[in-house]
């Protein structure tokens, strides 16, 4: 980002155009609660992940396990901050490594241009037309579960949307004509990316991301649903709510609260995303 | 004035509310008249609310203003006082509007005739066929070719003067009593909008409804106008008679105006003269294009045999009409569209076609300025650092003495140091000009090449950046390529003139002799075609019909 000196203001957000409403506070808020809870999971959890703490399966909310138990008589608790690690993790570095590569690529093809442009966007096309769970079901079957292997997955599902919206973005802003002068003053392909074209795009960019973050959360909770993300005994959300669903009938909170967990950090993320500073997200205007 | 107004407006106060909350006022306390049957000019630099006071009359205020005092009676009707739904029913019967780029005003999927007979099948005024029987007629007084079959043509398929007097048809199609014109001539070439001011003034004649003619163009307004209004920031300097305005202003505001317009005649620069001349560009047998390649030549051909050489410290205009190939001319010579075939030798060497076949240095020495200063500078970047990037770039300068640097560019374009914090947006548009100016001679460039640089700035601004780019040109010993349409820019600051005309250069001679020694047919049109500061002048002006049809694309 650019370093910008801003003479004679106090460099409070606000100030500085940094400032966003409540909306997107709540959302900040609760992605930071769980970004801690996923860093700090281990030393608060009240239970050790694996272990069977109660004779009852399906416990009801008490003092003693204050999400109840899961269907061998696990405390939720520990296992929803344990499964925030996982689900928190794998779901940004997928959308990490999704959002660069697409973003670098998309932004390379629209300025090079060409024969370069037309065989990348055909291939990632391509690509894009096969399903994905599908495809992370086929890639899991066949290599195995790991969370090298399920990040990488993820972030191969994801890139070509990311690479086409960032160069659908890119073509646009190319064309301008402080890129032409640019150009003209004989730039090399890399300074045209990052300085003239990366911040005119990173408002829709981040946008896109947090999407994209939301839809991997949604991709893995649907790969642990099947048993194929993460393997037990630990688990994240997505395993949690498969692996209590008989509990659903009785209405117990082993699986209703790792489905909350899952709806509040996709939620929340959206909400911030939408409420980004103006600053941010309004750059190109 | 003996008989009653047709429009009064008294006190007219419009105010917006700003980004952060804060309450402005746009239009304060203007009050006018406009008796029937006459044409008002409301005349103004960009920002001035001259728009605003035009769509005032409509009662319509754009998003984010609102009318918050005053009286606008047009007719029997009081706006300022009438409901939403009320001024419905006059807006297109009784007022009606022409708006400045007809081609963003025509829906380009329905067929003209629709949408010209639209507003009386709206106000159910008139059966289809006695709609379209009007449309004609109307169509004719425009001096449209084939007025009979030109409704059925999509508006893709009719040039941009005949557009903009279509949608004149639309607006008169309900009979109103007063026609808003929203600077309807700006965007068309000098040639064109000849055609389609005389069709204006003859219809607006013949209909006796009045009008209001919204332009930040003096010679334009001279010619159809009865009176003008002479607007700054929301406020009235000078009303009075169009005669009385050219030739007795009393408000300094108009006298300033009027100054920006009288061409200053260009002396060449006197250090250039004691040296001997060396050529810095010579041009040969040019040819442009752009496309896929056939052979060794592309699909489209832009630009054919163009020779020409600029001497150091002397300036080459380039003038013709959109689409005469001049900027894609200049795209060439900065290396964006490589030539196809000829040759081109500056300072005496070879130079390459191509971006990639060019040294840094020799980039250096070739600097292109565009035309819209806001999409040619970044956005997201400081001033500080989109001047300071070639200073980097070419003469690896970095910390505190390319900051240094930066505040003597700023300080040679006549801009504070304190703006180098600043984003481009936060720039007026004559400032953001200056910062583009600012960049290219930061590389110390010996030629410039300036692409309509002043074309989107108000006459005033565009005088005063004239006055920069000489005054920089007599210090650093610059050449100026210039390209314009706009013939009073060239001779203001070139040495000589080409006159390109559909990609070929169909003359060239010296600029000041450009109004009297030009002997190709369509440099005198096109001499002939620029407004003159004279109320009589476009009905004295006779051209040859035979010339004009074969030379201007209407």
């Amino acid at each position: 980002m650019t370093k910008r000196t801003l003479s004679r203001r106090l460099p409070t957000p606000r100030n500085l155009g940094y400032s966003f409403n409540w909306v997107g506070r709540i959302g900040l808020t609760l992605i930071l609660f769980w970004a801690i809870v996923a860093l700090i999971g281990p030393w608060i959890t009240p239970y050790p992940v694996g272990k069977v703490v109660d004779w009852d399966f399906f416990g009801p909310m008490s003092q003693k396990f204050w999400l109840g138990t899961d269907y061998l008589g696990r405390d939720v608790l520990s296992r929803v901050f344990m499964g925030a690690r996982y689900t928190v993790g794998l779901a940004l570095a997928g959308v990490t490594l999704a959002c660069t590569g697409g973003v670098i690529l998309g932004m390379i093809a629209a300025v090079v241009g060409g024969w370069f442009d037309t065989i990348l966007s055909r291939l990632l096309d391509a690509f894009n037309g096969i399903p994905s769970l599908l495809f992370g079901l086929v890639v899991v079957a066949a290599v195995g579960s790991s969370i090298p292997v399920l990040i990488l997955t993820l972030a191969a599902i994801y890139l070509p949307g990311a690479y086409r919206f960032a160069r659908a973005l890119a073509v646009n802003v190319n064309t301008m004509d402080f890129v032409t002068v640019a150009r003209a003053r004989g730039e090399t392909t890399l300074y045209l990316i990052l300085r003239e074209i990366f911040p005119n795009i990173l408002g829709p960019v981040l946008a896109d991301l947090g999407l994209r973050f939301v839809f991997i959360v949604l991709v893995l909770s649907g790969l642990s649903f099947l048993g194929l993300g993460v393997q037990p005994p630990n688990a994240d959300w997505g395993a949690l709510v498969r692996e209590n669903i008989e509990g659903l009938s009785l209405g117990a909170p082993a699986v209703i609260f790792p489905s909350i967990a899952i709806a509040s950090l996709t939620i929340s993320v959206n909400m911030f995303i939408d409420n980004l500073p103006t600053r941010i997200r309004d750059r190109s205007e | 004035m003996p008989q009653t107004p047709l429009v009064s407006v008294r006190d007219l106060t419009i105010g917006a509310k700003t980004d952060s909350g804060r309450k402005v006022h746009i239009i304060n306390g203007v009050s006018f008249d406009i008796a029937p049957g006459e044409i008002l000019a409301l005349i103004g630099e960009s920002g001035s609310g001259k728009t605003t006071i035009a769509l005032s009359l409509m009662g319509h205020a754009r998003t984010g203003c609102s009318i918050t005092g005053g009286q606008i009676r047009v007719g029997r009707h009081d706006v300022t006082a009438m409901s939403e739904r009320a001024r419905q029913v006059l807006r297109g019967t009784e007022v009606s509007y022409v708006p400045q780029s007809a081609a963003a005003a025509f829906n380009p999927s329905q067929r003209i005739i629709d949408q010209v007979i639209e507003i009386s099948t709206i106000h159910k005024l008139m059966s289809r066929a006695n709609a379209e029987k009007k449309a004609i007629e109307l169509f004719r007084a425009l001096a449209l070719p084939d007025p009979e079959t030109i409704g059925q043509r999509y508006p893709h398929q009719v040039s941009g003067g005949q557009l903009q007097r279509l949608s004149a048809a639309m607006a008169l199609i309900g009979d109103p009593q007063l026609v808003i014109f929203d600077e309807p001539t700006t965007a068309l070439d000098v040639t064109t909008q000849i055609e389609v001011l005389r069709a204006f003034k003859s219809v607006m004649q013949k209909s006796g409804a009045s009008g209001v003619y919204v332009s930040h163009d003096l010679a334009v307004v001279a010619q159809i106008a009865d009176r003008i209004i002479v607007l700054r920031s929301g406020e009235i300097q000078e009303e009075g008679p169009a005669q009385q305005i050219l030739d007795a202003p009393t408000h300094p505001y108009t006298k300033e105006l009027l100054a920006a317009f009288e061409p200053v005649p260009h002396e060449a620069v006197a250090a250039g003269e004691a040296k001997v001349r060396s050529s810095i560009l010579r041009v040969a047998d040019l040819h442009i294009g752009y496309g896929k390649e056939f052979g060794r030549e592309p699909a489209l051909k832009v630009v054919r045999k163009v020779n020409f050489k600029i001497e150091r410290g002397r300036n080459l205009g380039v003038i013709g009409e959109s689409g005469s190939g001049k900027s894609t001319l200049a795209r060439a010579i900065a290396g964006i569209v490589p030539a196809y075939r000829g040759t081109m030798e500056f300072d005496g060497k070879e130079f390459g076609m191509s971006l990639a076949n060019r040294s840094k240095e020799e980039l250096r020495r070739v600097q292109i300025v565009f035309q819209l200063a806001d999409t040619a500078l970044n956005p997201s970047h400081s001033i500080e650092a989109i001047i300071g990037r070639p200073l980097t770039f070419y003469r690896g300068l970095k910390g505190g003495q390319r900051e240094a640097r930066v505040i003597e560019l700023l300080d040679m374009v006549k801009l504070p140091a304190a703006l180098r914090h600043r984003l481009p947006s936060e720039l007026s548009g004559g400032q953001k000009q200056r910062v583009n100016l600012a960049r290219a001679l930061a590389a110390e460039p010996d030629l410039i090449l300036c692409d309509e640089i002043t074309s989107a700035l108000d006459t005033v601004v565009a005088a005063s950046i004239l006055d920069l780019l000489k005054e920089l040109q007599r210090e650093l010993n610059l050449s100026y390529m210039f390209i314009s349409h706009d013939l009073s820019t060239v001779e203001a600051i070139c040495d000589d003139v080409l006159v390109m005309y559909n990609g070929e250069v169909v003359e060239a001679l010296p600029a000041a002799d450009m109004s009297s020694k030009a002997t190709h047919p369509y440099s005198r049109l096109l001499i002939s075609s620029v407004p003159k500061l004279d109320t009589g002048w476009l009905s004295g002006l006779e051209q040859d019909p035979e010339l004009v049809a074969a030379f201007s694309k209407r």
